[in-house]
């Protein structure tokens, strides 16, 4: 996909955001739409998939650590076609397959299931592991939050990346600078962020994380490392695109109301007024 | 003879790499210690030291196992089932993910080291969580099936090995089955449910007991989930008294176990023998089990005095 085709469907992707976010009254929109850019052009352009066979064997993989911004990685699967658009109103709801959190048994596409925080790029290092010993070409990509990174589980799995030179691991820090309690440094500085990837071993690639053709390129360096792994360190907006959504920690963890929905849509055009 | 099962273990593995190229092996640093040192002698490829990063190794295997790869993972119970709980449950079992901990050095027969690293609440801890199985195998043969049985096995299982020798109680024909428990005896004056190491204080206590004129049954419940629920009912009937007796807390554990399943089908009195939520202490293995009343001695007690 170009540029423009890929920034038209990271549109789609917010709305399918807002959607599923609205109907469940319940959910992240904050971090979803701060990740919404990246992850359009890893499921659009980048990442080797079938969503016709979504447990192809030889498949990239994507594991999304911050599990919360499930809704994004939901609307790009469904997006994708690997289930309907329509379903994304049945996020969070007691019958439906879309769990709060992602759930790889429960929804097509879903690598990894994740949601308790810290964990993510520990089971991403295992598959690039497990690509390394089968001779195989995949690809791995782990979305961790800026936030998240203050588990310390994450530090350890730096440590397992680095030592196995795990080249096939490509990680991105969604850097939206807010977590449920405030900004990152109010809360628990993980400040310098690229600095303390870069000594544990990883190559380091700063980008602004809604330039599209910034991600694209950054993932296309990234493949070309070589005996280590990379993190992308994304500087991103939370709530973005969404005006009244960008830069309110409040709406890490809410809803919008049938008001504030109409006006998100609205400014994403479909004609809702 | 005399040997502890995280021997056996370690060489069981060994046995399994041969047979089957996707068993890799994980640990934390205490590969010398849990016996997996032997598979990465011979399977250095194969096998992952983590460092001494428990809950990045759960979720390593974790990734390791969605890619086909059957991962047993590795180091002392109190740091598998303890430090890593939120990572076994959230990573390998929720996901329901072909991933084996193996952990060693359960219960207060790790000794010396004291109450640190004497786990006793692991089988509480680990039979609470869906899709995991728990096994605590007895001796050296029965180890050694579980080891090869849960590889064909899809999804997580928690198997609890020991640090302490312990008797050899099984011969090599020994048919085993997750999920039924074996009954050594058919006595009716009493039932005797042991697991791990408490198996061979239950069968001397049985020797013994038998010697005064009085006969018990022993039952090895290496299965603690899936449980034999048949067996209990069946021994809850044809016997007088029923003991539980495990190298555990008593909350939570075998005798829970146990007691859950008689008070849906048969409630009747049950004696659970084990930690009676203490914390342990540093001290020879032996003297241990004494000190907290897990030995055949204790067993004996209850029949003579009441």
């Amino acid at each position: 996909m170009d540029i423009k085709e890929l920034t038209k469907k990271a549109v789609e992707v917010r709305k399918g955001i807002i959607e599923a976010v609205y109907w469940a009254q319940s959910g992240h929109p904050g971090g979803s739409l701060s990740v919404a850019d990246i992850l359009t052009v890893l499921y659009f352009n980048e990442m080797n998939i079938d969503e016709k066979n979504p447990n192809w064997e030889d498949r990239d993989r994507l594991v999304l650590s911050k599990g919360h911004c499930s809704p994004a990685l939901y609307s790009c699967l469904a997006n994708r076609g690997y289930f309907p658009i329509e379903d994304l109103k049945t996020f969070r709801k007691i019958d439906s397959y879309l769990q709060g959190h992602p759930d790889k048994n429960k929804v097509p596409g879903v690598d990894m299931t994740t949601g308790s925080l810290g964990q993510g790029l520990s089971a991403a290092n295992g598959m690039a592991i497990a690509a390394k010993m089968d001779n195989k070409d995949y690809r791995v990509y782990c979305i961790l939050g800026d936030g998240e990174i203050e588990e310390g589980q994450i530090w350890e799995a730096a440590m397992t990346s680095n030592k196995y030179k795990l080249d096939n691991l490509c990680v991105i820090v969604d850097n939206n600078n807010l977590q449920i309690d405030g900004t990152i440094e109010e809360v628990m500085s993980s400040y310098p962020i690229d600095e303390k990837f870069r000594s544990f071993g990883f190559e380091i690639i700063k980008i602004d994380g809604h330039d599209i053709e910034e991600i694209t390129k950054a993932f296309e360096v990234a493949k070309n490392i070589k005996g280590k792994p990379t993190c992308i360190i994304a500087k991103t907006v939370k709530g973005k695109g969404i005006s009244y959504m960008e830069n309110q920690v409040g709406w890490h963890g809410k809803a919008p109301n049938e008001e504030q929905y109409k006006e998100a849509m609205v400014s994403l055009g479909t004609g809702l007024k | 003879m005399k040997k502890a099962t995280r021997q056996s273990y370690g060489e069981a593995l060994i046995e399994l790499g041969r047979k089957n190229e996707n068993v890799v092996v994980l640990d934390a640093d205490l590969a010398g210690a849990t016996k997996t040192e032997l598979f990465a002698k011979e399977f250095p490829n194969r096998f992952f030291d983590i460092g001494i990063a428990e809950a990045d190794m759960m979720g390593t295997a974790a990734g390791l196992s969605t890619c086909g790869k059957i991962p047993y993972v590795s180091t002392f119970a109190m740091f598998a089932a303890g430090r890593s709980y939120d990572q076994i449950r959230n990573s390998i079992c929720y996901p329901n993910l072909n991933v084996k901990i193996c952990a060693t050095h359960a219960g207060i027969t790790v000794g010396e080291d004291g109450a640190t690293h004497q786990m006793i609440e692991d089988l509480s801890l680990m039979r609470s969580i869906p899709n995991m199985k728990v096994i605590t195998p007895a001796d050296d043969v029965q180890t050694k099936w579980v080891i090869n049985e849960i590889s064909k096995i899809n999804g997580p299982v928690y198997v609890r090995l020991a640090r302490l020798a312990t008797e050899v109680i099984y011969d090599e024909n020994q048919k085993f089955e997750i999920g039924k428990a074996i009954m050594h005896g058919d006595g009716t004056d009493g039932t005797v449910f042991a697991t791990g190491v408490t198996m061979q204080e239950a069968l001397k206590a049985q020797k013994e007991l038998k010697e005064k004129g009085i006969n018990i049954r022993v039952i090895d419940m290496f299965s603690i989930k899936p449980i034999d629920k048949e067996m209990i009912i069946k021994c809850a009937k044809e016997t007088k008294k029923l003991i539980s007796i495990e190298d555990h807390n008593i909350i939570g554990g075998l005798g829970s176990a146990i007691a859950e399943v008689l008070a849906d089908e048969c409630p009747v009195k049950l004696t659970r023998l084990g930690i009676k939520d203490a914390f342990g202490r540093s001290g020879n293995a032996e003297e241990l089990m004494k000190y907290y009343g897990i030995v055949a001695e204790n067993i004996i007690e209850e029949f003579l005095e009441k």
